[in-house]
Parts: C-alpha cells; structure tokens; sequence
C-alpha cells in the first residue's frame, strides 16, 4: 500500500468515526420517536463551542470536555420538552420544519452566546505526528478512533445490558405495547434525546483540535450524519456505523484522488445510487405500509 | 372557494401598488412573487401528493443558471433562453423523477436533499462557465432594443405570472389528476388498488413543482441581474419548504400567504440586527407546534367554527 492510500485512509476514517457518532445520534431519536432530528448536527457545535469556552475559562480539558456534553444533553433535553413533545402527532414534515427551526434558534444562540469567530482546542495530548508506514497520524487520531470505540462499546452495553436501555428498544419496536408493559414512554424520549445530544457533542469535542469549530458548522455536520445514517438504513445503530466510516471513507478518497472540490458531492452521488438500489439502505428492513 | 379565493389574490395584486410607497417595497413585493410562484407548485407536491423535497433549491438555481448562461455566454435571446431553461430543467426532472421518487419518507428527503447539494456545489465549483461562488451578472429580459427594466414594470410582470400559475395550479387541483394525487397521499397502496398509477402521477407533480421553481429561478437571474450559487443552497431548499408548511399544506393560498409572510418577515427582523436568526428559528417552531396544519388552514377551521356557533 502506498504512503498516500495509508494518509487517506486514516483521514476518512477519522472523518467516519465522527460521522458514526452523529449518525447514531439520529439513530437513537428516530427509533425512539420516528422524529429526524436535523439539530442534531447543532449538539456537534455546542459540544465544540461550549469546550473551547470553558476551556478559554481556565477549566482543565477533561472538565471542560465533561461540563460541553452535560451541556448539550441539557439542550437535548429541553428540546424534546419543549418543542418535540408538544408537536408529537404533527405530521413528518411539519416535525421536519419544528427540528430546522430548533437548529436555526440554536445556531443564533450560539453565535449570540459566543462569537462567530472559528475556535480551535488543544489537542488532547500534544501534536507530535506518529510515522505510520511513511504516513503520518496525529495522536488526536487515535483519540477520536478510541473514543468512537469506547462510546459504540457502551452505547451496545446500555442498549443490549440495562433496563433502560432495553425499555428503548421495546419503545421503538411498538410504543403502545411497551406502554402496556408499564415503560414511560415519555421517559424514554426524554433519555433518547440527552442521549443523542451528548454523543454529538462527544463527536463535537473530538474532532474540534482537528477541523476547528466555529457557530456554523452544525450544517453540514448535521446533513452528513443524516447521510450516513440513511446510507446505513434508518434505526440501524450497526447500519449508522458503516454508512458513517463508509461516507467518511468515499469523501477521503474522492477529495484525495479526484478532486477536493468535489468531495462533498461524492459522497451524495454514492448515496443516490445505493438508494436507487437498496431503497431501504444498507441494513434497513423493509417495511410494509398497512392499508 | 377557489374562484373566490382566487378573485382576492387578483384584487390583492390589482390594489397593492397603491401601499408600495418605493423602489424597496416594490423589490419586496417582486420577491415575494417569486417565492410564492415556487410554493404554488413546491405545494402540489409536498402538500397534495404527499411527497417531501429537500432539494427545490436545486431546480431554482438550475433555472437562473440555465437562462443566465444561455443568454450571457451563448448569445441567446432572453426569451429563448429562458424558455428552455425551463424546458430543461422539467426534462431533468422527469429523469431523475422516475427512479428517485420510488423513494419514500425520510429516504425521499434524504435523496432530494442530495440532488439539491449536488446542483449547489457544481454551480460554486465550475466557476468557468457560471462564475463560481462569487456569481455571475445576467443580460436582462427584453427583445431588440426594447428591454423589461424598473420595479414597477417587474411587479405586473411576476403578478401575472403568479396570478396564472395559481389559475393552472387551482385548475389542476380540481382535475382528476389533483384527485389523485390526494388519493396517493391519504394511501399509495389504496390508490393503486382502485386503479391509480402512483408512479406516474408522482412524476407529473415533481416535474410540475420543478418548472414552477426552474421559472421563479430564471425570472429572478433576469430580474435582479446577478446570480449566486446561494440560491441553490441546501438553506434555500429549506426556506422554500418552510413557506409551503409554514401557510398550510395542500391549500395554493396557504403557499401565497406563507411566501409573502416568510419573505417579509426577515425584511422586518433585520431591524433586531443579531437577534434575526433568534427570532426566525423561535416563529418556525412555535407556528408550527401551535399550528401545525399551517396558518390559512387553521385559520379557515377557526372562521367556519365561529360562523357554526350562533345557530
């Protein structure tokens, strides 16, 4: 393997693992609520902001990092409170509008908040680059992929392990049968969304000493997890595990091997095909309408 | 209803010159018209077939570049130029219409999304032919000599565009096809029972409600006289739905009405300087989890249950 592929490839699966962890994040809602939540790219931004700020505030960075994920599960929480609950039998599109409006409210609060200026944090420890095979990998790297792992590791034990956890499950599988068995489902709304927020904002704090963060960067962050997780088939957590390293993958590749410009198209173009082709992603069930 | 409706938007647009005081009253207006023109056929889709799209903006941009590059790089009469634009651009659509909108629900979104994203970045990217993202100026409308310029001359140009878009849309809406769409959104499986073909009539609304954005677009590349890919942007898309829902799903004026009052509104807040973005993020969520049906739907149910009560 060249030196080039070996950069590439470690590039696009850092960009994967964060897209993983924000695609999860639309995962947990959706299986939860069957709401898309598009301000889930906003918990990315606030998790990265909130960071940077406090760490600016003279807090030592595994405080900081703690304090920017309670943050936004905070903000994940009162979401759902007080915009998803109230709105919960409104039709698909109309919850589409209420989550754009959120990330629109979120954007200018953060840019009232803090600044519009692009922010940077340290990396967690230091920056010398490790020589991989005549390629170079920031230890930062090794951060995000470790704490992707970690996070993925905990999210199967929650999921798979507690009562909770497994109340989600039964949630997503039919809410009146769950709710026939004594499981709040508002609680579990209420979980699914803190949830989510913080895993976004996890991603948010990783990948900040990498790419940098500023107010607006909730967009495309944001339409990228979609993507992934719509590549994976909606509610898959496996499924938004591959579509994000594979969308990471394509864009590393593409921008390294055919043009830069274009790499956000590439990943949209791919996804395109594999929906004209597998109409339910890659490991989504298919579902049949009841007449 | 509709004939009714349609005779007030007709005044609506006859009378308003008289409370349009200057040139930037007037621009408002134009653009208000041009959004609305947008909504009315974005609304067919969304609101009376049942199928989201995320990606209207592409189509808006697709037209404004089409005309604009016909007519600024290939020397092409205006009015050809922007004719096949819109041709194209309707062609585009029905090509793409057929495998995408097997699609359904968040997948749709998903892929209309895309499509939308794909035009933006090519139309920032190839700045050789469309300028890049800095934009590119547009000849405007006109034959010979004799061109269509000024505020005023612009407002009864996109009034009776608009007037006769929501004429065809309203027509449509009451025509078996309109009856199927609504047949399509209530069950695509019931419709298809009693003899609907749902594949075709989605493709009839998708390209229909792109024309109407391939239109709005390349009147607007001519009218302003500059472009940018900002018009094509995935936040444009969004805007555009946003003003279907935000005036009422399923209801023409409800898309006029949410046009005007979405187009306004920003004019309005840029008054608040920074708090603008505060401010639109909180009206979309709260019009829309205390109404969620939209504003003239919901209106409408208010009017009939007040007239119901002295009886």
């Amino acid at each position: 393997m060249s030196a080039e592929l070996v950069q590439f490839l470690l590039a696009g699966i850092t960009l994967g693992a964060i897209y993983a962890l924000v695609a999860l994040g639309f995962a947990i809602i959706y299986n939860a609520s069957h709401v898309i939540n598009f301000a889930q790219g906003e918990f990315v931004m606030i998790g990265g902001m909130a960071a940077t700020a406090f760490v600016d505030s003279g807090l030592p960075l595994p405080l900081a990092a703690a304090a920017a994920v309670a943050a936004a599960t905070l903000v994940g929480l009162a979401l759902e409170k007080l915009a998803v609950e109230p709105a919960r039998n409104a039709s698909v599109v109309t919850l589409i509008i209420i989550t754009i409006g959120a990330s629109i409210l979120l954007r200018g609060l953060a840019s009232l908040v803090w600044d519009k200026k692009i922010h940077s944090l340290p990396a967690f420890t230091g920056d010398k680059p490790i020589a991989i095979g005549g390629a170079t990998l920031l230890p930062q790297t090794l951060w995000v992929l470790g704490a992707t792992v970690v996070a993925v590791a905990a999210l199967w034990w929650f999921f798979n392990r507690t009562l909770t956890g497994k109340a989600i499950l039964a949630v997503s599988h039919n809410h009146l049968a769950a709710r026939l068995m004594g499981i709040s489902v508002r609680r579990v709304l209420m979980v699914s969304f803190g949830l989510s927020a913080a895993l976004g904002a996890l991603a948010g704090i990783l990948i900040a000493p990498i790419s940098f963060t500023s107010w607006d960067i909730g967009v495309m962050l944001g339409l990228k997890g979609f993507a992934a997780a719509i590549l994976g088939g909606l509610g898959s957590g496996p499924g938004a595990i591959a579509g994000g390293l594979a969308l990471g993958l394509i864009e590393a590749l593409g921008a390294g091997y055919l043009s830069s410009a274009y790499k956000d198209v590439f990943a949209f173009v791919i996804i395109l095909g594999a929906l004209v082709f597998l109409p339910n992603g890659l490991a989504g069930r298919r579902a049949a309408e009841r007449v | 209803m509709s004939r009714k409706g349609f005779a007030v938007l007709a005044l609506v647009v006859a009378l308003l010159p008289l409370a349009l005081t200057n040139n930037y009253t007037y621009e408002v207006a134009i653009v208000v018209g041009l959004n609305a023109i947008v909504c009315v056929g974005l609304n067919l889709l969304i609101g009376y077939a049942g199928q989201i799209s995320l990606g209207h903006a592409g189509f808006f941009g697709l037209g404004a570049y089409g005309s604009a590059i016909l007519a600024a790089r290939y020397g092409w009469p205006p009015f050809a130029a922007l004719a096949s634009a819109v041709a194209g651009v309707s062609f585009i659509a029905w090509v793409i219409g057929k495998p995408v909108l097997r699609l359904k629900g968040h997948y749709l979104a998903m892929a209309t999304l895309g499509l939308g994203i794909i035009v933006a970045v090519v139309l920032a990217t190839e700045d050789q032919i469309t300028g890049g993202p800095d934009g590119m100026a547009v000849p405007p409308l006109g034959v010979a000599s004799f061109v269509l310029q000024g505020e005023k001359l612009w407002y009864w140009i996109v009034g009776a565009v608009l007037l006769a878009t929501v004429w065809l849309a309203l027509n449509i809406i009451d025509s078996p096809h309109g009856r199927a769409w609504r047949a399509l959104h209530g069950s695509e499986v019931a419709a298809g029972a009693i003899g609907i073909d749902p594949a075709r009539h989605k493709l009839t609304a998708f390209v229909l409600s792109a024309a109407s954005a391939a239109l709005a677009g390349a009147l607007t590349a001519h009218y302003s006289g500059f472009i940018t890919p900002a018009k094509a942007s995935f936040l444009h898309s969004i805007e555009l739905v946003t003003m279907v829902v935000f005036g009422g799903m399923a209801s023409t004026f409800g898309a006029v009405v949410g046009a005007a009052i979405l187009t306004t509104l920003p004019q309005l807040l840029t008054a608040l300087k920074e708090y603008e973005m505060v401010t639109l993020g909180a009206v979309m969520m709260l019009t829309m989890i205390f109404m969620p049906q939209g504003l003239v739907p919901t209106l409408e149910k208010a009017l009939a249950a007040a007239r119901r009560k002295p009886e």
